[in-house]
């Protein structure tokens, strides 16, 4: 079991306050992700559910009973940080073998723990070695197989593949998922990243400043989004916001399209521009469209065939039906 | 790494400092070995010639001889172990955040910087003097008899104002190994469960094992050869004669050139015995 829910939980730091009153509720074997721009309070958040960090006022409870003064160890919750803090002068074995030798769980028991978290996490071969022999894949590993063994109610995961290259990100990305759905224990996410938030959460937890902008399914933020932030944070590449003269056509301050909700033609459409820098993906191409009158660049995602040079004059046709309207203060007009 | 060129030019540039330093330490070391194969007593009759292993012989079969070796293990050991216990503790403390950290620290490091000869002198006479230290004073306080430090204990009073002298460096050293522990392991054996005290076991002193030997070889080779503290306070009576003392007395007070040199030649092998021992220990630590 792992229910977690935040009751009007706020955290200040001397005169700053980096977590404003914040409720939240995550559910048993949600699989839910903090995602917001460095410095929103999400690390902060996470350590104060750890309770490596005190609650200045409000409440946490982990199944229902009140844990903001139970402290850490004994809140059953697992974390693996960002700098995989690991102990270097331990070997594999022992780092994992630590939060049980610590709990004074029974050697045969440690043992067989250890083997099947080495087997799933495919570190059998690596378990004499000390941290400083393996590769940053690998020590990401360990962290996690240290997490398991402990079985905790929920992990806790701050930032843990930003210190990975961009091909082993995608595969531990793929690899927690994995353990989620084999595990099916509650695990709390924490990135800067987006993509991660939307390729891993079964919920996302849209935060700026210490505030909820929204909670959501991926497809739900992306076809959705409440406000104008969450909107230009969500998806990828960003949504193109329109102030102005063609916003007020349609009744509102703001109108957001995303790229891949915009044709491009050569002929004919609704709005006219010159082409700029083109991004060739393959499968895709972003267009990056300027002297529109809307905005300063509208970016167009359109097939991977589509050739249009630097200069050329294209004609732009939004799709009515994905059109996102936003009021004066940003929030979306349903 | 480096280019043919760019090395060369190293080696030039390294040069004189490398010449300087061997000449500081071959002429001396050359001339120790050579007067410790001579009769040489400078005011009864200088170089009396050739004596072969004698000195060496006569310096080991000496009755001053074991006892001194005692005594330097046990003023070396003593420092050793009082300064790493401290220094650990001391460097913990200081780490930790409180107001007026920068000065408390800069206090903390002040006694390294007092000459020995001074520091010894003010131990002396300002705390452990039997009629008007502070030390007779407090006892006097609770009604209890003044001790003589220096003739009632005299290893332990060697013992108190060395380690006085080196707790500053062993704290240093340990407080820039603490500060380089990432805040992130701890707070993992927090969460896996391990109380402060086995944080400590487990996580900071692993950590400080290495900075720990780097203390223990450094001091070592300093402590081996400490003298002021020892000529200011006990002249080398109640057992205080140390090895280095015993060389200096077989050279000034017997006037004994050739015995002292001896000496000195078994200091240098027991010094680099230690080094080396010492090293091997370094080395292993570096490697892990
Ligand atoms: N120990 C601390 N003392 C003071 N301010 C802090 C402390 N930890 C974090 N903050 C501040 O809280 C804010 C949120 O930090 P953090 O939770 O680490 O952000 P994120 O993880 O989202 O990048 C930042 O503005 C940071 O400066
Ligand atoms: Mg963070």
């Amino acid at each position: 079991m792992g229910r977690i829910t935040l009751d009007k939980v706020v955290k200040r730091f001397g005169d700053v306050e980096v977590i404003p009153p914040l409720d939240l509720t995550i559910e048993d074997g949600e699989f839910t992700v903090f995602v917001g721009p460095s410095g929103c309070g999400k690390s902060t958040l996470l350590r104060l559910i750890a309770g490596l960090e005190d609650v200045t006022d409000g409440q946490i409870r982990i199944d229902g009973n009140d844990a903001t003064d139970i402290p850490p160890a004994k809140r059953g919750l697992a974390m693996v940080f960002q700098s995989y803090a690991l102990y270097p002068h331990m070997s594999v074995r022992k780092n994992i073998a630590f939060p049980m030798r610590m709990a004074g769980i029974p050697e045969d028991e440690q043992k067989r723990r250890i083997d099947a978290a080495a087997k799933a996490l495919n570190l059998t071969d690596y378990l004499e070695r000390r941290p400083g022999q393996l590769s940053g894949g690998q020590r990401q590993r360990v962290a996690i197989g240290r997490a398991i063994v402990r079985e905790p109610a929920a992990f806790l995961f701050d930032e843990p593949l930003s210190n990975l290259d961009a091909a082993l990100r995608v595969g531990m990305r793929m690899e927690i998922s994995e353990l989620h759905a084999k595990l099916k224990t509650t695990m709390i996410y924490v990135t800067h990243d987006q993509v991660e938030a939307m390729t891993m959460a079964d919920k996302i937890v849209v935060l700026r400043a210490g505030y909820v902008e929204q909670v959501g399914s991926p497809l739900e933020l992306y076809r959705a989004p409440r406000n104008v932030f969450v909107a230009g944070f969500i998806g990828s590449p960003k949504m193109n916001l329109i102030d102005g003269a063609e916003a007020a056509k349609h009744d509102c301050k703001t109108i957001g399209v995303r790229p891949e909700h915009i044709a491009i033609s050569d002929s004919d459409g609704q709005w006219t521009g010159r082409v700029g820098v083109s991004e060739h993906l393959g499968s895709d191409t972003f267009f990056h469209i300027h002297d529109t009158g809307l905005a300063e660049t509208i970016t167009v995602r359109a097939d991977g065939e589509v050739g249009f040079r630097h200069g050329d004059t294209v004609y732009l046709t939004p799709r009515e039906d994905s059109i996102h309207r936003f009021d004066e203060q940003g929030l979306r007009i349903a | 790494m480096a280019t043919q060129h760019s090395r060369s030019a190293a080696r030039i540039m390294m040069a004189p400092a490398v010449i300087l330093l061997l000449g500081w330490m071959l002429v001396p070391l050359a001339m120790t070995l050579l007067f410790s194969f001579k009769q040489y007593l400078p005011l009864r009759g200088g170089d009396l010639g050739w004596v072969g292993f004698e000195n060496y012989v006569r310096f080991v079969s000496s009755s001053a001889f074991w006892p001194s070796v005692q005594a330097t293990l046990v003023i070396v050991g003593g420092v050793l172990a009082i300064t790493i216990c401290f220094g650990v503790l001391l460097a913990m403390l200081l780490d930790q955040p409180f107001w007026g950290q920068g000065i408390v620290r800069i206090l903390v490091i002040a006694p390294f910087f007092v000459m020995p000869t001074v520091s010894a002198l003010v131990w002396k006479n300002m705390f452990m003097d039997p009629v008007n230290g502070l030390f007779a004073h407090l006892w006097k306080f609770f009604g209890a008899d003044p001790v003589v430090w220096l003739s009632e204990a005299p290893l332990f009073s060697i013992v108190l104002i060395v380690s006085w002298q080196w707790l500053p460096f062993a704290t240093l050293i340990l407080l820039t190994a603490i500060q380089s522990l990432d805040s992130e392991q701890l707070e993992a054996s927090e969460m896996d469960g391990a109380p402060p005290l086995k944080r400590f076991w487990f996580i900071i002193l692993p950590h400080l094992s290495r900075a720990i030997t780097v203390v223990l070889l450094i001091q070592t080779i300093f402590l081996l050869s400490i003298f002021a503290e020892i000529f200011v306070t006990t002249q080398g009576s109640f057992g205080t004669r140390t090895l280095t003392y015993l060389i200096f007395q077989r050279v000034l007070e017997s006037q004994n050139v050739g015995l002292g040199s001896a000496g000195g030649v078994y200091a240098i092998i027991l010094a680099n015995i230690v080094a080396i021992f010492l090293m091997r220990i370094v080395g292993k630590n570096l490697d892990a």
